[in-house]
C-alpha cells in the first residue's frame, strides 16, 4: 500500500515527539516508531537536563555555553553551542509547564544537581545545573511528551520499521516500512521527513543503550547520499555496571559519589585536580582504563569502584533509586553499604546525520536537503562536538527538536507533493525475500563478531594498526552479510528478519565510524589515539563527512564555527 | 549452568491450539531470564517471538509470565529462578498475538482515557511553584512504565472485563496529587464508577508483582478515600 502524509516523523523518543508536537493539527502528521512510543530510549535517561535556571546556586548561559565548548574540546559549533546555553532555561520551564515531575527546592522551584563537566564561571568548580526527577528524569519527560501527544491526537504508528529512505534528485521522497504484525510492506510518501530515530550504542560489546539503538536512520541516511559527521566521536559513558554495561548515572558522583581503585584510592585526584569525579566522561573513562591497564582494577580485574556509601541509605533512596535497585537486582549489592563495580561502557554518539541550527539535513555541499529534517542523537548539529556533557542531550532533544518542528511548519508551504517511489518497494520486498532464502551465517554471529571488533579496536583507546585491522574485519563480515540467514520465514511477529535487517545498518555504521577514525590523525576528546596523543588544531579543528560514493566511502571536511571562545588547552 | 525454559508457543495463523515448547541453553546465574530467551531465538529457533528493548526494567516491553508470575525478563535473573526450569508464558487475560506478544491495545486505550497529562491553568513565566512535600504525594506513581504487569496478575480484570484495571489507576493518582493539575474534582468523579476504583477489592496481585515497587494497591484505596472525601459516599 501506499500513503501520504503532510510530515512524518520517524522515532518516537524525546526528539521525534517534541517536534511533533511543533506541527500545526491542520498538517497531516504521522509518526512511525519501531517500539511503542513509552519504550523509546529517551525514557532510559537518568540523571537530569541541563539548564543555567540558577535556582541552587548562581548560574548563566554563557557558562553553560562555555562548559558546552570546552566538553566537546573546540570542536563544537559554537552557534549551536549558543542557541542550546540561550534556549535552556524556557525549555525546561516549558516541560515543567506540560507536566514534568520535577524534584523541588525548599522555596518549591525545580531541584538541580551537579554534573559531569558543568562549572561555574568558566571551569572554577562544579555548578549545580541538572534539573531532574530523581534518577528518571527522561522516563518522565517521555511520559510527558507521550501524553500530550495523546492530547493532540497524533497519529502514531508503533511497532512499523523503516526500512529504506528514500531521497531522489536531492529531496526527500519518503520512505518504506515493514510492519511487525502482519509482515506487510508499504510505502510512505510525505513532503517532509524528520528522521529521530536515535542512536547506535549496539555497535559495541558491552553499551547502556537498548536493543533498538540500532542506527537504522542514520545509516539509510547515509545510503541515500546524506554525508555522515563526526563519526569517530563514540562517547563511553564512565560507569557502566560490570559486566553488564546497564548505567549508573553520573548523577551519583553528582550526588557526592567517588570513583576508586584496587589499592581503595580516589584516583581521580590524579587525572583532574579540580573537577575530580566531576570531570568530562572522556576523562573520567579514560582515568578508568589508565587504572586498569596499570592494574589497578578492582581484584586485578577490569573494573574500578563506584562508592556511594558515603552519602547514606536515605538519600540514595531518595535521589538515586533507581540506579540503587539496578545494582541490588543485578548484582546482588546493597550501595548503601557496598561499592559498585563498573567500566566504561558505550552510551552516545555525538556523531550523525549533519543538520543546521534547524534540523534541515544538510549536503555534503552544506546546503540544505530539501524535505529531509533530523533531530536528536541520530542527527550531527554539532552540539556536543567531541564530546557530550551528561544532560546536554536531552536539552538538544526538546530545543532542537522543537526547531526543526518549527522548520518544518515554515517550509512546508514551499515543499511539493513528494513523486512517486514504485521500485524501491519492489526492491525491499526482494531483500526480505533474499534475507529469508538466504544459506549464509546467522546475523547474531555476524553481530557478535562484529561487537567484539569494534570494542577491541575502536573503544576508549585506539591506533592505527588496530584500526585498520579492524576496518578489514568488518568488510569482510560486510561480504558475509549478503547471505545472511534466519530461521524465521513467517510473515507475523517476524523478529528474526529484523535482526537481520538492523545488522546491516550496524555493520554499514561500524565502517563509517573506523573510516572517520583512521582519518583523524590527533586525540581529541572521546577520540584518543595512542599514536597521535596531542590534539592537533592546526591540521584537525574540523568536521569529518564520511559519504557512500559509488566506489566506497569519501572522506571530506568543513570548518568548525568558532564565535566566543578560541581554542585552548583543555585542564580540568 | 544448563538451564531448561519451557515457552509457550503459539501462532494463530498457523497453529490450531497453543503448546509448550522445551529449549536447553547454558547460562550464568547472574544472567537474566532475557538473556535465555535471546539465546534460544539467535542460536536455535529463531521463529521464537517477544518483545524487549531496554534490557534493564526501564521501558516495559517484555513483561510477561514467568514461573507463573508476572515480571520483566529483564530484571529476573537465572539464580532467581527454582531447580534450572524456566516456565515463560504470556502476560494472562491479554490476547496472544505469538507466542508471548501480547495485544496491549485496550491497555494503551484505557491509559489514554484516564487523561494521562497534565491539565493546569495559566502559564507562568518560569516554573509553576511546587514544594518537596506536595510532589512526594506523587510518591512512587512516577515510576510507572507501562509494563502491563500490575493489570494482567489483577483477578478483577482477569474476571471483569470492563474494570479500569490498576496501571490506569496509578496513572491517575499521578495526576489526582500533582498540586498543579487543576481538575483533581473531575479526575475524582471518572474514577468514582462501579468499573473504576470500586471494582479494585484489594487483592494485592497489581502490588505484588509490579516491577518498579509501586504500592499499588494503597494508592487506590488512597484515591478511594480521596473521593469519599470530595466528592462523598460511593454509589450503593
Ligand atoms: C542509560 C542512559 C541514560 C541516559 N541519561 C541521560 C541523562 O540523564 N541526560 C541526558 O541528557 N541524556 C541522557 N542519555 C542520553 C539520551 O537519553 C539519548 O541520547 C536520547 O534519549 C536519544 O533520544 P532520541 O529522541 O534521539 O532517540 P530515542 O529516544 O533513542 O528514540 C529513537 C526512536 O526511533 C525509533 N526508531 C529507531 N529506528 C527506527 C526505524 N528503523 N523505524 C522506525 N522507528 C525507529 C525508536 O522506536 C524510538 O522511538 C542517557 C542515555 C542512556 C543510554
Ligand atoms: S488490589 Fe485491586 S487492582 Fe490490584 S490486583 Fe487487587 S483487585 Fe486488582
Ligand atoms: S504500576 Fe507497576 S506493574 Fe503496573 S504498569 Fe506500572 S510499572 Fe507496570
Ligand atoms: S526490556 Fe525494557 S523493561 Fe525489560
Amino acid at each position: 500500500m501506499e500513503f501520504l502524509f503532510d510530515v512524518l516523523v520517524v522515532g518516537s523518543g524525546l526528539a521525534g515527539l517534541r517536534a511533533a508536537l511543533e506541527i500545526p493539527t491542520s498538517l497531516k502528521v504521522g509518526l512511525v516508531s519501531k517500539v511503542f512510543p513509552t519504550r523509546s530510549h529517551s525514557g532510559a535517561a537518568q540523571g537530569g537536563i541541563g539548564a543555567a535556571l540558577g535556582n541552587e546556586e548562581p548560574d548563566s548561559w554563557e557558562w553553560h555555553m562555555y562548559d558546552t565548548v570546552k566538553g566537546g574540546d573546540y570542536l563544537t559549533d559554537q552557534d549551536a553551542a549558543e542557541t542550546l546555553a540561550r534556549d535552556a532555561a524556557r525549555a525546561v520551564y516549558e516541560l515543567e509547564h506540560l507536566g514534568v515531575p520535577f524534584d523541588r527546592t525548599t522555596a518549591g522551584k525545580i531541584a538541580q544537581r551537579a554534573f559531569g563537566g558543568h562549572t561555574r564561571n568558566y571551569g572554577e568548580g562544579p555548578v549545580k545545573r541538572s534539573c531532574y526527577a530523581a534518577d528518571r528524569t527522561g522516563r518522565v519527560v517521555l511520559d510527558t511528551l507521550f501524553g500530550k501527544a495523546l492530547e493532540r491526537k497524533i497519529h502514531i504508528f508503533s511497532e512499523i520499521y523503516m526500512v529504506d529512505l528514500l531521497v531522489e534528485g536531492g529531496k526527500a521522497a519518503g520512505i518504506i516500512t515493514y510492519e511487525l504484525a502482519t509482515g506487510a510492506v508499504h510505502t510512505v510518501r510525505a513532503k517532509a521527513l524528520l528522521i529521530a530515530t536515535g542512536g547506535f550504542g549496539r555497535v559495541y560489546k558491552t553499551n547502556s543503550n537498548c536493543f533498538s539503538n540500532t542506527g537504522d536512520g542514520v545509516y539509510l541516511s547515509h545510503r541515500a547520499g546524506v554525508p555522515l559527521e563526526d563519526m569517530e566521536f563514540v562517547q563511553f559513558h564512565p560507569t557502566g555496571i560490570y559486566p553488564l554495561g546497564v548505567l549508573i548515572s553520573e548523577a551519583a558522583r553528582g550526588e557526592g559519589g567517588v570513583l576508586k581503585n584496587g589499592l581503595g584510592n580516589s584516583f581521580m585526584t590524579d587525572y583532574a585536580p579540580t573537577l575530580k569525579d566531576l570531570a568530562p566522561r572522556d576523562v573520567v573513562s579514560r582515568a578508568i582504563d589508565t587504572e586498569i591497564r596499570a592494574g589497578r582494577g578492582v581484584n586485578g580485574k577490569d573494573y574500578v569502584h563506584l562508592d556511594l556509601t558515603s552519602l547514606g541509605a536515605e538519600k540514595i533512596q531518595e535521589k538515586l533509586s533507581d540506579i540503587s535497585s539496578f545494582a541490588r537486582i543485578y548484582l546482588g549489592v546493597d550501595t548503601a553499604t557496598q561499592p559498585i563495580p563498573v567500566t566504561p561502557t558505550c552510551h552516545y554518539m555525538m556523531g550523525g546525520i549533519p543538520t543546521d541550527l534547524n534540523g534541515r539535513v544538510l549536503n555534503k555541499e552544506g546546503l540544505p536537503l530539501t524535505g529531509l529534517y533530523a533531530a536528536g542523537e541520530a542527527a550531527c548539529v554539532s552540539v556536543h562536538g567531541a564530546n557530550r556533557l551528561g544532560t546536554n542531550s536531552l536539552l538538544d532533544l526538546v530545543v532542537f527538536g522543537r526547531r526543526a518542528g518549527r522548520a518544518i511548519t515554515e517550509d512546508i508551504e514551499t515543499l511539493s507533493d513528494p513523486s512517486p517511489v514504485k521500485d524501491a518497494q519492489v526492491r525491499v520486498e526482494a531483500r526480505i525475500k533474499a534475507i529469508k532464502d538466504g544459506n549464509g551465517a546467522k546475523p547474531s554471529d555476524l553481530r557478535t563478531r562484529m561487537q567484539l571488533i569494534m570494542t577491541d579496536c575502536c573503544s576508549v583507546f585506539r591506533n592505527q594498526t588496530d584500526m585498520e585491522r579492524g576496518l578489514e574485519e568488518i568488510r569482510g563480515l560486510k561480504d558475509k552479510y549478503r547471505s545472511v540467514s534466519i530461521d524465521n520465514k513467517g510473515a507475523n511477529y517476524n523478529t528474526d528478519l529484523l535482526d537481520a535487517i538492523e545488522l546491516e545498518s550496524l555493520l554499514g555504521l561500524a565502517e563509517v565510524i573506523l573510516v572517520s577514525a583512521l582519518s583523524r590523525t590527533e586525540s581529541r576528546g572521546a577520540h584518543y589515539r595512542e599514536d597521535y596523543p596531542e590534539r592537533d588544531d592546526h591540521n584537525c579543528l574540523k568536521h569529518t563527512l564520511v559519504t557512500a560514493g559509488s566506489d566506497g566511502l569519501e572522506i571530506s571536511f568543513k570548518p568548525v564555527k568558532i564565535t566566543k571562545f578560541q581554542p585552548k588547552a583543555r585542564k580540568f | 549452568m544448563k538451564v531448561t525454559l519451557r515457552i509457550f508457543r503459539f501462532d494463530p495463523s498457523v497453529d490450531e491450539a497453543p503448546y509448550y515448547q522445551n529449549y536447553n541453553v547454558e547460562a550464568e546465574p547472574y544472567e537474566r531470564v532475557l538473556d535465555c530467551l535471546n539465546k534460544i531465538k539467535w542460536d536455535q529457533d529463531g521463529t521464537l517471538a517477544y518483545r524487549m528493548s531496554c534490557a534493564h526494567g526501564v521501558c516495559g516491553s517484555d513483561a510477561m509470565k514467568i514461573n507463573g508470575r508476572c515480571a520483566l525478563a529483564c530484571q529476573k535473573l537465572v539464580r532467581e529462578c527454582e531447580a534450572d526450569f524456566i516456565l515463560v508464558e504470556p502476560l494472562p487475560s491479554f490476547t496472544v498475538l505469538k507466542d508471548l506478544i501480547v495485544d496491549l491495545n485496550q491497555f494503551f486505550e484505557r491509559v489514554n482515557f484516564i487523561r494521562p497529562f497534565l491539565v493546569a491553568g495559566e502559564v507562568p513565566e518560569k516554573e509553576r511553584l511546587q514544594t518537596p512535600e506536595e510532589r512526594k504525594k506523587m510518591g512512587k506513581s512516577i515510576r510507572c512504565i507501562l509494563c502491563a504487569c500490575c493489570t494482567a496478575a489483577c483477578p478483577v480484570a482477569n474476571e471483569n472485563e470492563n474494570f479500569l484495571g490498576p496501571a490506569p489507576l496509578v496513572q491517575a493518582f499521578r495526576r489526582i496529587f500533582d498540586s498543579r493539575d487543576i481538575q483533581k474534582t473531575q479526575r475524582l468523579e471518572q474514577l468514582d464508577v462501579e468499573d473504576g476504583v470500586w471494582a479494585c477489592l484489594n487483592h494485592y496481585e497489581c502490588t505484588r508483582v509490579c516491577p518498579k515497587e509501586i504500592p499499588v494497591t494503597k494508592y487506590i484505596n488512597i484515591t478511594k478515600g480521596e473521593i469519599k472525601k470530595v466528592i462523598g459516599a460511593p454509589p450503593e
